[in-house]
This record gives structure tokens, C-alpha cells and sequence, in this order.
């Protein structure tokens, strides 16, 4: 296989990895400090019961993190040289104000909000709960930024083939960014919000039925409820966005090769890129250009229009755009069906008339939000292609010159360590899981059961 | 604003101090990971309550580093790592098992804590030797041949007992009983492991590189310089007293091997800046050639110059919210 391709995999295997922790980091920070400032209110015991579990798995949710990301600043010395070689300029301040806005912050009073409960103040522990959350944000923050402009580069200038920062203002509030970290943040409270109902109601189906069980349940699906319509919203606003400054994506995740109007939603299309035509179209009539458009005859790219006079391709490959755009908009369809239909049911009645299969449904779902949000990342980046900075820098110009060898071998060690670590965290959780809901035993040696 | 020539020289220092905070901080939690052969359960529980609020935020300073290199020298960043490709891999898959180690060895079933303890001790050896390594192939001038690899592989060993040694001080700081006491022991061995480290590595420095045989044997360079070695040299005799005489019955000086291997690391250090300036790729690539254009080291150093007293502020609290002997870490 080819280098490009390589590291390509390689870097997306890193991304897609890396970034199914921040998910549930980024929104689980407010939502521990929500817990928490619960507790401080009605002091009751339920909200600390939620807090102490929910810690648990924020505290292993940000160690996967933090150890990903840093292969992550790592990666893009080894594999991606020219990356920064031609846009360091922009993404290097960029990337140091996360680092020194965002890292220490949460590094610091994530081991303070872990084990200082005893040692420190009430209200300094809970300031530590809150910097931690307003540091993972900080964090999404200045990531999106970063990957935004690489999608809309603006207020950068061009000199012998190197890019500076012409007007910071401009950069980091690019056309993209803030349809793109609006549509991140909510799709990491959907994360958690489904995680935190899905894990509830496994437990509540083990009989383990305890008021903070229920609580968390019924707030997993309240939040979940809450933040879907804004996420359809948001997703719908963003995808407007990148029809105006990124038309060959949009015309991919429609499955449109002509440039028409009464363009159809497409339900089901296997598109083929050496025909340029979809087999088995299956699409409701003018749906995609009342959406894009707001107007049935309304005009909307199509994939051939990015095609150079020389035959070379400019747009991204069709499929994958396709497809994933369908798999996150259905899973977020389903979370809408699911997140109402089970306050609905709870409102009418309670957590202890949930049936069974809505219980199991629920508990089916705990990682849906990993599968969107994978999905949606996938949309969006394999839809930038070939570009790695919009209309300023191929992927192909910026790769390094390794040997294939090397990234293949990487590339495996990677792969294995990650799926095994998956496998790890997601026995954990429910391990986790199951023990929150036997009785305390009393410890017989303290010393054997650290640092939970 | 700032001046065009100086920027790349700040960030160079920059860059200096946050890997010599690095390798002092992250070095002594992965030294910690490194004794972990010559452990019982027990003791294993309290060396990483030792070391758990500090380590993410140790690292940290790993990424500052690199995110330095990166942005502040853009072409060094990537001649540098893509040389150093393979034992980066390695540096990292060791750092993930270490840092998710630390979690799951304490939130997996009991069955499965000793093999995280195995991953947690392989990780940070992996860690160690790697960097170790690309420290060896950095002052070779990034060259691969049989020569610089054994070299490299010599530096390797250095840095991780290097790293056991100020894992070992930090153990005698913060722990006391039997483990404080294995803990000396364990120093004891280590200093002459650090002993024969340094001095390997000094000695074959030189010896490789003539450009830094010249900056070092000349007059009068090797009498002003003539204090790092001098003071090493001290340092390693008043260490070898304190651990002689350590534990002490009311625990005073339990402190005094920790920071005397940082202040060694420290003297290492400087011998080492001193080596390569004004180099960013030995030999090839000066901190000038190298350097981001001066706007956007600018809006660096701004944001820079404000944020890390606070950072620095917030690290020292964190360090004294959490004085004293090691106890049972628990969340609540």
C-alpha cells in the first residue's frame, strides 16, 4: 500500500480512537458539576451516589484521552511534516493556546477534583470540578478552531508557498467554526446523556434499583430529550454552511453528480464513482433542495462540476461521505424517536413502569452517540478531500517521506493496543457498572483497593 | 513587538525548560513505574498514590514541549520526528499503557489488576528507553548506523535508571516505613547506575562530535565550565552520605535525594544546552533557520508570558494541597 494511504489509516485509526473519549469528557465535566452542585443544594444522597460513579468513569474516560492526544501532537511531526511545515504559522498558536489554556487546567484540577474531596475546601473542590469542565471546553474550543479553518481557511495570506496569519480575529472565527463547536458540544452531551441513560437502565434491569439509578436514568433521557431538537437544529444550520464554502461535500453527502434543481433525499443509493451515476436510488422527490435551498426547484451542486478538465477528480469520494452522513443522521432520528418516547413514558409512568424492551432499548443505545459522532467526523473529514487545508494544502502535498514498512508496522501496534484497550474500557464501565450496584462490604484491607 | 532575532532564542528556552521539567517530573512518576519488579502488592497501591494527582499534569509538560517544537520551529519538527519515527511509536504506545494503567488497575476486576500493573511497569520501561534513545540519536546528530545505536542504546539504559534513581527519591520523600526503607535501597543501587550513566554519556558526547569536543575542551571554556562536572561530582558524594544515613529517626532530610536527583538532572541538562546550542537539528538547522515567522511567535509568547505563572501557580497548589506522606487515594 501506498505511504499516503498509510498514513492516512493511520492517522484516521489515531482520530477516531482519541476522540471517543473527549466526547464523553467534554459534556460529563458539566454534567459531574451539575451532580455535584445537586448535592451542595439538597444534600441529598442520591446526587452524590451519581457524582461518585460518574467520576469514576470520567477519571478512566480522560486518562484514554489524555494518552491519545498526545499521539495525536505527536503524529503530526511523524507522519504529517509538511502540515506544519506550510500552515504552522496558524495551527501552531492555535495549538499552544490550547495547550496552555486548556491542558495544564484540566491536567492540574482533575487530580485535585479526584482525590482532594478530603483535603481541600467544599467550594474549592467544586471550583476544581468546574475548571476541569471549562477546561475540556476550552480544549474542544481551540481544537475546532484549528480543524474549522482547515475546512474554511480565512484571514491567512500566502507567501512563497507558506501560509502566515494575516488577522487572527479572522481565523479563529472562520466561516465554519461556530456551526462545527456548536454541533461538537451538543453531540457530546448526546453522548453522555445516552451513556448515562443506557448504563441506568442496564442497571435498574439488574435489579438494581436505587434512587440515584432512577434519577440518572430519568436525567440521561431528559438531557437527551432536550439536546436532540438542538442538535437537528445545529446540524441543519452547519450543513448550510458547508453547502455555501464547501459545495462538493455537501453534493457527496447528497449522493448528486448534476448540478439541478428538484434535487431528491435520497433514502438508499449505492453511488458509483466510475459510472458517475447511484444503482438502486431510492429518494423522496425535491426533499434535498427544499432542505439545502428552502425551495423545491431550488438549485444544488453536483459532483460533476468538481471534476477538472483533465479528468483528475476534486471532489471527495462519494461513498463514504454518503453513507456515514446517513448512518449519523439516522442514529440522531433514532435518539429523537427514543429520548422522547421514554420521557413521555416516564412522565406518564414513572422509572418503574418503563417496559422491559424500552429498558433494554435504552441500554442497546449507551454508546450510540459514539457511533454518530464517529460518523458525522467521518462526513466531515473524508468530505474535505483531497484537501488537508481547504483550497491551500493536499493531503498528498503535506504527507512524510517514511517508509511504508514503518507506518504499516506502527500501524498494526496501534490498531492492537487500541482495540484492546476498547475491549478494556468497555468490560470496565460495565463492570463498573454491576459492582455500583452491590451492598458496600466493609474492606478488609484497605491498602488492596486504592484510587477507585 | 518583541525583537525579531531574540523570539527564537526565548522560545528556545521555552522550549529548554519545559523538557527539563518534563524529564524532572514525569521522570520521577515514571521512575515509580520502573520499581515496580521489586514490589509487593501493598506497596505498589501506595507508590501510585504517590504519584496519582501529579502524573496527567506531568506529562503535560511532554506536550508543551512538543507543541514548542512544533510551533515555534516547524521545519526542526518535522525533520526531528520523522527521524525519530520509530522510537516515537514506541514512546507513545508506552504512554498510553502507562497513563490507562493507572486507571484500570484500579477499576478492573480484582483478577485483572496484577496484569495492568504489568502494563503499567512496560509502559513506563518503553517510555524510558525510548526517550533515552532519541536523546542518543539527537546528539548523534540524528544519523541511524551501528555506531549511533549503540550509543543511543547506551543513553537508553541511562535515562531510565536516571529516571528509577529520582523514582527512588520520590518514593524516600513520600512514603515512610518498609517501603521508605526498600526505597533507599533501591537508591543506593541506583546511584551508581546514574554514576556510570552520566559519565558514559559525557564521555562519549565528545568523543562523537568534534563540534562539541571544541565547545568543551578549550581554553577557556573547560575551566568556566569546570563547575558542572565539579558540582555533579558533590552532589553524587552528598547523596551517597544521605542514603547512608537514611531513614533518619525523626524523617528529616527524606526530601534531600529527591531534589539532589533533580538538581543533578538539572546540571545534566545544562551540559547538554550548552552541547547543542545553537542547534535546533544537530548540525544541520540553527534555532534561527528554524524558527515560525515572528507574528505568530509573537501571539505565542503573549498568551505564553501570561498563562504560565498561572500554570505554575496552579501546579504548586496542587503540590501542596497534596504535601506530605502518601496515603490511600480515594475519591470521596
Amino acid at each position: 500500500m501506498d505511504i499516503l494511504l498509510l498514513s492516512r489509516i493511520q492517522f484516521a485509526a489515531n482520530i477516531s480512537f482519541h476522540i471517543l473519549f473527549p466526547t464523553i469528557t467534554i459534556a460529563l465535566g458539566w454534567v459531574l458539576l451539575f451532580f455535584k452542585l445537586r448535592f451542595n443544594r439538597t444534600q441529598d444522597r442520591k446526587w452524590m451516589d451519581l457524582y461518585l460513579f460518574w467520576v469514576k468513569v470520567f477519571a478512566l474516560s480522560f486518562a484514554l484521552g489524555v494518552v491519545s492526544g498526545i499521539t495525536m501532537s505527536f503524529q503530526f511531526g511523524t507522519n504529517w511534516p509538511g502540515f506544519m511545515e506550510v500552515v504552522g504559522n496558524v495551527a501552531g498558536p492555535l495549538l499552544a493556546y490550547e495547550v496552555l489554556t486548556a491542558f495544564f487546567l484540566e491536567a492540574v484540577f482533575l487530580g485535585i477534583m479526584l482525590f482532594g474531596a478530603s483535603r481541600v475546601p467544599g467550594w474549592l473542590h467544586t471550583l476544581a470540578t468546574f475548571l476541569v469542565a471549562f477546561g475540556t471546553t476550552m480544549s474542544a474550543f481551540w481544537i475546532l478552531v484549528l480543524n474549522s479553518w482547515m475546512h474554511t481557511p480565512a484571514g491567512h495570506e500566502l507567501r512563497d508557498g507558506v501560509v502566515y496569519a494575516a488577522d487572527w480575529w479572522a481565523i479563529i472565527f472562520n466561516p465554519s467554526m461556530p456551526y462545527r463547536l456548536v454541533h461538537m458540544l451538543l453531540a457530546s452531551g448526546l453522548t453522555v446523556a445516552f451513556l448515562i441513560a443506557g448504563l441506568s437502565a442496564w442497571r435498574w434491569l439488574r435489579q438494581d434499583r436505587t434512587p440515584a439509578v432512577a434519577t440518572g436514568l430519568r436525567f440521561g433521557l431528559t438531557l437527551g430529550a432536550l439536546l436532540i431538537p438542538l442538535q437537528i437544529l445545529a446540524g441543519d444550520m452547519h450543513g448550510l454552511n458547508t453547502l455555501e464554502h464547501q459545495p462538493a461535500k455537501v453534493a457527496a453527502m447528497e449522493g448528486n453528480w448534476e448540478t439541478r434543481g428538484n434535487v431528491p433525499l435520497l433514502l438508499f443509493a449505492l453511488p458509483d464513482e466510475a459510472a458517475r451515476e447511484n444503482r438502486f436510488e431510492i429518494g423522496i422527490p425535491s426533499i434535498a433542495s427544499v432542505i439545502l435551498k428552502h425551495d423545491p426547484a431550488g438549485v444544488v451542486p453536483g459532483l460533476n462540476d468538481f471534476v477538472a478538465e483533465d479528468g483528475s477528480v476534486l471532489h471527495p469520494p462519494v461513498s463514504a461521505v454518503f453513507w456515514s452522513f446517513r448512518i449519523m443522521v439516522g442514529i440522531g432520528m433514532l435518539m429523537l424517536v427514543v429520548s422522547w418516547g421514554g420521557v413521555w413514558l416516564i412522565r406518564r409512568r414513572g422509572v418503574e413502569g418503563l417496559p422491559r424492551p424500552a429498558l433494554w432499548g435504552l441500554a442497546g443505545m449507551s454508546f450510540a452517540g459514539w457511533g454518530a459522532t464517529l460518523a458525522g467526523w467521518y462526513t466531515t473529514e473524508i468530505g474535505r478531500q483531497p484537501w488537508l487545508v481547504h483550497g491551500v494544502l493536499t493531503v498528498k502535498e503535506a504527507v512524510g517521506d517514511v517508509a511504508a514498512g514503518m507506518v504499516l508496522s506502527t500501524l498494526i501496534a496501534y490498531l492492537v493496543v487500541y482495540a484492546l484497550l476498547i475491549a478494556a474500557y468497555l468490560g470496565v464501565l460495565f463492570h463498573l457498572a454491576a459492582k455500583a450496584g452491590q451492598p458496600a462490604k466493609p474492606a478488609l484491607q484497605p491498602s488492596l483497593q486504592p484510587a477507585e | 513587538m518583541f525583537h525579531p532575532e531574540a523570539l527564537p532564542l526565548i522560545f528556545a528556552a521555552l522550549m529548554g525548560a519545559s523538557i527539563l521539567l518534563y524529564v524532572v517530573l514525569d521522570g520521577f512518576d515514571l521512575g515509580v513505574g520502573l520499581l515496580f519488579p521489586f514490589t509487593t502488592e501493598a506497596e505498589r497501591d501506595r507508590m501510585i498514590a504517590s504519584i496519582g494527582p501529579f502524573w496527567d499534569a506531568n506529562e503535560t509538560w511532554l506536550v508543551l514541549a512538543i507543541g514548542l517544537l512544533l510551533v515555534a520551529f516547524p521545519t526542526a519538527h518535522g525533520t526531528i520526528l520523522t527521524a525519530l519515527y520509530l522510537p516515537v511509536a514506541v514512546m507513545l504506545i508506552g504512554l498510553i499503557l502507562r497513563g490507562v494503567a493507572f486507571e484500570f488497575r484500579a477499576k478492573a476486576p480484582i483478577p485483572h489488576k496484577k496484569p495492568w500493573d504489568i502494563a503499567f511497569w512496560a509502559g513506563s520501561l518503553m517510555t524510558a528507553l525510548s526517550q533515552g534513545f532519541m536523546l542518543g540519536i539527537y546528539i548523534m546528530g540524528l544519523q541511524w548506523s551501528l555506531a549511533t545505536v549503540a550509543f543511543a542504546t547506551l543513553t537508553a539504559g541511562a535515562l531510565a535508571v536516571a529516571y528509577s534513581f529520582i523514582g527512588a527519591g520520590w518514593v524516600i520523600f513520600k512514603t515512610d516505613g518498609a517501603l521508605q526503607l526498600k526505597a533507599v535501597h533501591w537508591a543506593k543501587g541506583g546511584i551508581w547506575g546514574v554514576v556510570l550513566g552520566m559519565g558514559a554519556v559525557s564521555a562519549a558526547t565528545p568523543l562523537a562530535s568534534p563540534r562539541i569536543f571544541d565547545k568543551w575542551f578549550t581554553l577557556p571554556e573547560v575551566v568556566a565550565l569546570a563547575p558542572l562536572p565539579l558540582m555533579s561530582a558533590l552532589l553524587v558524594a552528598l547523596l551517597w552520605l544521605s542514603l547512608r544515613r537514611l531513614p533518619t529517626r525523626d524523617d528529616s532530610f527524606a526530601w534531600f535525594p529527591f531534589v539532589g536527583a533533580v538538581v543533578l538532572m538539572i546540571l545534566g541538562f545544562f551540559g547538554m544546552a550548552y552541547s547543542f546550542y545553537p542547534y535546533i537539528v544537530p548540525e544541520k538547522m540553527t534555532i534561527w533557520q528554524a524558527a515560525a515567522a515572528t507574528e505568530s511567535l509573537s501571539i505565542i509568547l503573549v498568551g505564553t508570558l501570561v498563562v504560565l505563572p498561572v500554570i505554575l501557580g496552579y501546579t504548586v497548589l496542587a503540590y501542596v494541597i497534596f504535601r506530605g506522606k502518601a496515603t490511600k487515594l480515594s475519591y470521596d
